[in-house]
C-alpha cells in the first residue's frame, strides 16, 4: 500500500478530550488534494506493535500544504488515541495512507442535511468547504455535551453562518430528528456521524419516514473490540497465529509478517474481507460491510474488527 | 529521448504502420494458449523502460496522427464528447493528473509551469501554448476535460462514484471498439456491462466493481482487453458503422494478414482527488497479423487462442466473417511447440 511520510507541525488541545494535529509532507512537497468526507489511516509504532487508526481530514480539500485531523482520547483505548494524545509531539515523523473517501457528498443532491454528534463533526469540516464552494443548499446540525466540548462551534459559525444549528446537551437542547427529517424537499440527502445511538436513531427515523436508502449516508468507524484470545490458521501461508485479547485479527496477521489487504480498518470498506475455509464455532462479526445473510453463512469475515470464539478457524490467506 | 512522430492516417487510405520499435513494444495480451474472461487487473506501476507501461499515460510515434484523427471525429460528431454538469471537479482533476504526468515523463515535448493557480501549458508536438487559471472554466476556450482530452491518445471516461456503483457521467470517446458514449452516458456499471456474454454469469463484473469501488488515490490499476479490427481504424463506433462494418466482407485469403489487426486496449483506472471520481482510460494499440508474425512466438500463441475461441466471443467481438481465414493464415506459423506462460515476443 502506498504511504505518505508526514511530520507533525502543530498540536492543539481544543477540548478537554480532543487534540488537533497538523501534518505536512516530510519532504516539503504538497500533499494530494482530496474530497470532502475523506479520511487517512495513521500508522503508529507503539512499542514495536503497529497500530493503524483512521481519522477524518478536517481542512479544506483545496488546501494541499497541510492535513488536519482531530483525535478524541478514548476511554477504553487500545492504545492508539492515548498514544496520539500523550506521545506524539511536534516534529515527529508519521506514516499515513493516501486519503480515502467512504463518506462522500452526493453531488446530485439538491439539499444536504448534515448531523454531527461530538467528535463526529470531523468529516463534515471538509464537506462544508466543498458545500460552500459549490454554493449548495445545506444545514449542519451539531450536537455536543456541554459548551467546553463544542470547541469547533465558533469556527463553524464563521464558516457556515445561518446553515449551523447547535444543540448543547447540558443546556437541555435536543435535536428533534423526527421534526427535522419529516419536512424536507425531494432530492434531500442526510448524512450522520457521531455516537452509535445517534447514528442508529437517524437511520431509523429516515427509513421510517420513507427516505430512499441511497439518500441516507452514515460513517461510523469501529475500533476493533477486545475479546477472548483465539487461534487462526492461514491456509496458503501455512501458519498458525494466536490472536491475543487486545489485538485484532488483522493486526495479528500483520504482526506474523503476512501481507493482508486493508483500507479503512474500521469494518466499513470491505477491502480486508477473507474467505473462511473451516470453522467450528461462532464468528463474532462486528463489521458494517457484510450482509446479515453473509454473516450467517460463516463463509466470509472482516479481520479488521471481527473475532472468533471456537477452537478452529481456517482462512484463505 | 525525443519521439519521431509519424504522418499517417487511420481512415480512407489507411497509411498507418508500426515501426520495428513499435512492434517490439506492442502490448500482446495472451499469456496462455486459451483465452477466457477474467478480472486481470494489476497495479499500474512503472513498467520496463520503453514499454507501454513505463509511464502513467503512454505517448508513442502515432501521437500526432492520432490527435488529428480524434479532431476529425469530434468535428464530424461533437456528441463524442459529453460531460454532465456535476462532473466539473472531475474535469479539473483529470486535467491536473494528465498535464502533470506528461510534463514529468516527456519533458522534451510537454511542459507545465505553475504560479499558484495560474498555469501555463505547452504542448510542442501539437503547437499549443496556453495560460489559464486552474478551476476557472472561463479561462479556457473549451471545458477542461475537452481541452486536454484532445491532446492525449486514447479514450477517457470519467466515472462518478455514488450509490455503491459507478456512473459513466463524462467521456471523450473517438477510438472505441463498437460501443457508444452517447448511448452509455449516465449509465451505471451493471447497465453498461449488460451485453458482455459469459462474464455476468461468472460474477466477473460484480467482483471487478467491488474492487474498483475501493480504488485508491495514488494506486492506479490496469488491465488489457482486445478485439480484432479490419483495417487500422480508430473510429469503429456504432455511429459510423456504415463506414467500417462492411470492411469485414473485403477480407480474403490473400489480404487477411494486411487487413486484419489485433486491437489491444490498455485500460487504466485512476482515482481522482477532489471529485472522488475515477478516470477510465482506454488506450488503443493496433498491429496487423503480418507484423505480429515477425515474432513466431506471438503468431503461434495467437493461432492457438483464436482456434479455441468460444463461438459466443467470436460473435461478440465481430470476428465471424473473417475468423476462419485468420486461423488458416496463422496455422502455417504453428509447429505445435509448447510455449511457456507469458506475453513476451521472444
Amino acid at each position: 500500500m502506498s504511504m505518505i511520510n508526514v511530520k507533525v507541525v502543530a498540536i492543539e488541545q481544543v477540548t478537554p478530550l480532543v487534540k488537533h494535529f497538523t501534518f505536512v509532507k516530510e519532504d516539503g512537497s504538497s500533499l494530494p488534494a482530496f474530497s470532502g468526507g475523506s479520511h487517512v489511516v495513521v500508522s503508529l509504532d507503539i512499542g514495536g506493535r503497529i497500530h493503524r487508526n483512521p481519522y477524518s481530514l478536517m481542512g479544506s480539500p483545496m488546501e494541499n500544504e497541510a492535513y488536519h485531523i482531530s483525535v478524541r482520547k478514548q476511554e477504553n483505548s487500545r492504545g492508539g488515541s492515548v498514544f496520539m494524545h500523550e506521545n506524539v509531539t511536534v516534529g515527529m515523523p508519521l506514516k499515513i495512507t493516501y486519503p480515502v473517501n467512504l463518506f462522500s457528498l452526493a453531488k446530485k443532491g439538491r439539499k444536504h442535511i448534515l448531523i454531527a454528534g461530538g467528535i463526529g463533526i470531523t468529516p463534515f469540516m471538509s464537506q462544508i468547504a466543498d458545500l460552500n464552494r459549490m454554493n449548495a443548499n445545506y444545514e449542519l446540525h451539531y450536537a455536543y455535551r456541554s459548551p467546553e466540548h463544542g470547541a469547533f462551534a465558533a469556527q463553524l459559525k464563521e464558516k457556515c453562518g445561518d446553515h449551523l444549528h447547535c444543540y448543547i446537551d447540558s443546556q437541555g437542547q435536543r435535536l428533534d430528528l423526527q421534526a427535522l427529517l419529516n419536512d424536507q424537499p425531494l432530492g434531500t440527502h442526510v448524512y450522520v456521524c457521531g455516537p452509535n445511538a445517534m447514528v442508529l436513531a437517524t437511520l431509523d427515523t429516515a427509513r421510517n419516514l420513507g427516505w430512499p436508502e441511497n439518500h441516507i449516508h452514515s460513517e461510523q468507524f469501529l475500533s476493533p473490540p477486545t475479546g477472548e484470545p483465539f487461534k487462526i490458521q492461514l491456509a496458503r501461508s501455512n501458519i498458525e497465529i494466536q490472536v491475543s485479547a487486545e489485538m485484532s485479527m488483522l493486526e495479528a496477521i500483520e504482526a506474523a509478517g503476512v501481507e493482508a489487504d486493508y483500507l479503512c480498518r474500521g469494518g466499513v470498506c470491505g477491502r480486508c474481507e477473507l474467505d473462511v475455509l473451516e470453522t467450528d464455532g461462532a464468528l463474532e462479526h462486528n463489521d458494517h460491510f457484510l450482509t446479515d445473510t453473509e454473516k450467517a453463512s460463516c463463509k466470509k469475515i472482516m479481520p479488521c474488527v471481527s473475532r472468533a470464539k471456537g477452537e478452529r478457524l481456517v482462512l484463505d490467506l | 529521448m525525443a519521439l519521431n512522430f509519424k504522418k499517417e492516417t487511420f481512415r480512407e487510405d489507411y497509411t498507418y504502420s508500426n515501426s520495428g520499435e513499435s512492434i517490439k513494444r506492442f502490448p500482446f495480451p495472451f499469456p496462455e494458449d486459451q483465452y477466457m474472461y477474467s478480472v486481470n487487473i494489476e497495479p499500474h506501476t512503472k513498467g520496463k523502460p520503453g514499454s507501454v507501461c513505463e509511464f502513467a499515460f503512454d505517448i508513442d510515434e502515432h501521437y500526432v496522427a492520432e490527435c488529428l484523427d480524434k479532431r476529425i471525429t469530434l468535428e464530424q460528431d461533437p456528441g463524442r464528447y459529453q460531460a454532465l454538469p456535476h462532473m466539473m471537479d472531475a474535469q479539473w482533476d483529470f486535467l491536473e493528473l494528465t498535464m502533470e504526468a506528461l510534463a514529468q515523463d516527456y519533458p522534451e515535448h510537454f511542459s507545465l509551469q505553475k504560479q499558484g493557480l495560474i498555469w501555463t501549458w505547452e504542448n510542442k508536438p501539437l503547437g499549443i501554448k496556453d495560460t489559464f487559471t486552474f478551476g476557472d472554466t472561463s479561462t479556457l476556450a473549451t471545458e477542461p476535460f475537452d481541452y486536454i482530452g484532445r491532446q492525449l491518445q486514447g479514450d477517457f471516461v470519467l466515472l462518478d462514484h455514488r450509490d455503491e456503483t459507478l456512473y459513466a457521467d463524462a467521456g471523450i470517446v473517438t477510438s472505441q471498439a463498437d460501443w457508444s458514449l452517447a448511448f452509455n452516458v449516465g449509465m451505471s456499471w451493471r447497465e453498461w456491462h449488460g451485453p458482455v456474454p459469459r462474464a455476468t454469469e461468472l460474477g466477473v463484473m460484480d467482483r471487478a466493481l467491488k474492487y474498483l469501488l475501493n480504488l485508491q488515490l495514488g494506486s492506479p490499476v490496469r488491465r488489457l482487453n482486445w478485439t480484432m479490427t479490419v483495417n487500422p481504424r480508430l473510429d469503429t463506433s456504432p455511429e459510423n458503422y456504415p463506414h467500417w462494418g462492411s470492411d469485414r466482407n473485403t477480407v480474403n485469403a490473400d489480404n487477411v494478414a494486411d487487413l486484419v489487426h489485433l486491437r489491444v486496449e490498455l485500460q487504466t483506472l485512476f482515482r481522482l482527488p477532489r471529485s472522488n471520481a475515477i478516470v477510465f482510460s482506454i488506450r488503443c494499440y493496433l498491429i496487423s497479423l503480418k507484423d505480429i508474425a515477425t515474432y513466431p512466438r506471438w503468431a503461434k500463441r495467437l493461432h492457438r487462442v483464436q482456434k479455441t475461441m468460444h463461438p459466443d466471443l467470436i460473435e461478440y467481438k465481430g470476428m465471424t466473417k473473417f475468423h476462419p481465414l485468420m486461423v488458416d493464415w496463422l496455422a502455417k506459423f504453428d509447429d505445435g511447440e509448447a510455449l511457456t506462460v507469458g506475453t513476451h515476443a521472444e
